[in-house]
């Protein structure tokens, strides 16, 4: 599914039946592939759409937008873990105590987001987490399932940092949006952690330069980045003994909606 | 269309924005190399204790305070002769990545705040046995929790945006470092982002300054002052 349209509705001043029938139409148009999915489709926007007011205040509309796409982000990572715990023989019994804890934010994140949202909260898409077979073995190889948990955990880390700026007229909306954050990076840690045992790799906890290790490359595109506020950490140079490395990893970067949206679009029907 | 000509235009202002920033942080770094090795004098110390200031450069203050004492800590921590005995290769390259970090902000900070830098901070290690695996990491883990707490309830305290998208840089690295701290502690348990950290709303803590300079209060000699910081 093409996610952009589903944020373009979100514009709540924009809406009208006639729109949804437009939208409704053009995607069917698009997905001939799946009568499944067009169901799914006129099945569920409309009715997200009935709940959503006609007329907001146009800087909560704002706060709405960044609020839906942290809520399609977190439904994903949501339903990830709970197929995840859910598959016999997936998560080792030593590492199931890390996944329902991870698994257990990521509900109560959702839970919070549409509580916050409340009519305005866009519904669940329909996932694929194989992303049209690229990881057919999301649920049957523990490997991969913990190169796409730290893809979204990375992701989602990345894609809070760029929504920041966007609610500092929002105190309340930022504060609660940086507490999850911050939950994000302890995941993202964890798993990057776990990975690097189960699967041997050199991955740290926290991410070198723009190194992917196998997962989606966009997914890290800017992290090699040293520039902060418009000032090098080259160009400090009480920082002689730290390495390029280090000074990579002791910045997390930002990504934009669209960047975000393009990494997750596979993943979504 | 309108929506879009609304966010181009939002973009736009962000971008003059950012291009000011840029300019200003040019002259930082020169300013920087100027200063250095006489800041230390630069702030008046009184009765009332180091003044950390106002306004975003009080936060920048706040947040370099804290980063000079998470930088003291792991430089002493590698700098022990028990460090590669009490420490596992792991364990080892993890601290010493994490001092890095520390230092890179640290430094970072200084030479944003230029000429407004608070001096260096005398710190308190003496309740921490530095010879001991469970009370270096037990300390590590007060830091890093607390640090994360204190970015996360310093970012409604910030009035410039491009300075906001830098403390969201540092705080999730610092909730990275806390996650890795803590499995150290109890590997493969769910104490990486344990119930008494994350509330069950999922939501990571969050502290004002003065509870935070509070809880630092212990480990710094130096008194700080954070009575000038906006509390809104």
């Amino acid at each position: 599914m093409n996610l952009n349209k589903i944020i373009d509705l979100l514009d709540l001043e924009k809406i009208d039946q006639d729109e949804v029938k437009t939208f409704a139409g053009r995607r069917g148009f698009f997905k001939k592939a799946g009568d499944f999915s067009i169901k799914a489709a006129l099945a569920t926007l409309p009715v997200a759409l009935t709940f959503m007011p006609r007329t907001v205040k146009a800087q909560s509309t704002a706060i709405a937008d960044v609020l839906n796409f942290a809520l399609t982000l977190e439904y994903l990572e949501d339903e990830f873990y709970k197929m995840g715990l859910n598959a016999s023989g997936l998560i080792p019994s030593s590492d199931r105590a890390i996944f329902a804890q991870i698994s257990q934010h990521e509900t109560a994140h959702v839970a919070f987001l549409k509580s916050a949202l409340g009519g305005n909260a866009v519904s669940k898409p329909t996932f694929d987490f194989t992303a049209g077979g690229a990881f057919s073995t999301a649920f049957t190889n523990y490997q991969t399932f913990l190169a796409l948990s730290q893809s979204f955990e990375d992701a989602g880390v990345r894609a809070y940092k760029g929504q920041a700026g966007n609610l500092i007229t929002d105190n309340n909306t930022l504060k609660a949006a940086l507490q999850i954050h911050s939950v994000e990076a302890r995941h993202a840690s964890e798993v990057r952690r776990l990975r690097a045992k189960v699967a041997s790799m050199n991955i740290k906890g926290w991410i070198t330069g723009k190194e992917a290790n196998g997962a989606p490359d966009a997914i890290y595109a800017g992290e090699e980045n040293i520039t902060h506020a418009g000032a090098s950490l080259n160009s400090i140079s009480s920082l002689g003994s730290v390495s390029a490395n280090a000074k990579t990893e002791a910045f997390d970067e930002p990504l934009s909606k669209e960047q975000i949206l393009a990494i997750v679009d596979p993943f979504i029907v | 269309m309108e929506n879009i000509e609304k966010q181009q235009a939002r973009e736009t202002s962000v971008l003059k924005r950012r291009a000011f920033i840029k300019y200003a942080g040019a002259s930082a770094g020169v300013a920087a190399l100027v200063i250095t090795g006489c800041d230390e004098d630069d702030t008046p110390a009184n009765d009332n204790g180091v003044d950390l200031g106002s306004g975003d450069t009080g936060i920048l203050n706040y947040a370099y305070a804290l980063e000079q004492l998470e930088a003291a800590f792991y430089t002493a921590v590698t700098g022990n002769a028990a460090f590669s005995t009490i420490f596992s290769a792991e364990e080892q390259v993890i601290l010493t990545d994490i001092r890095d970090h520390e230092i890179a902000h640290r430094e970072f900070l200084k030479a944003a705040l230029m000429g407004n830098a608070i001096g260096d901070l005398e710190v308190d290690f003496s309740s921490v046995n530095f010879a001991d695996r469970a009370s270096v990491l037990s300390t590590a883990k007060t830091f890093e929790d607390l640090g994360v707490a204190a970015y996360n309830g310093a970012g409604n305290l910030l009035e410039d945006v491009n300075l906001l998208l830098v403390a969201g840089k540092i705080v999730s690295v610092e909730a990275r470092h806390a996650a890795a701290i803590r499995d150290l502690l109890n590997p493969k348990s769910a104490d990486f982002a344990g119930n008494e950290v994350v509330d069950a709303m999922g939501l990571d803590g969050a502290k004002m300054p003065v509870e935070v300079l509070t809880a630092a209060d212990p480990f710094i000699k130096t008194k700080v002052n954070g009575n000038n910081l906006p509390t809104e």
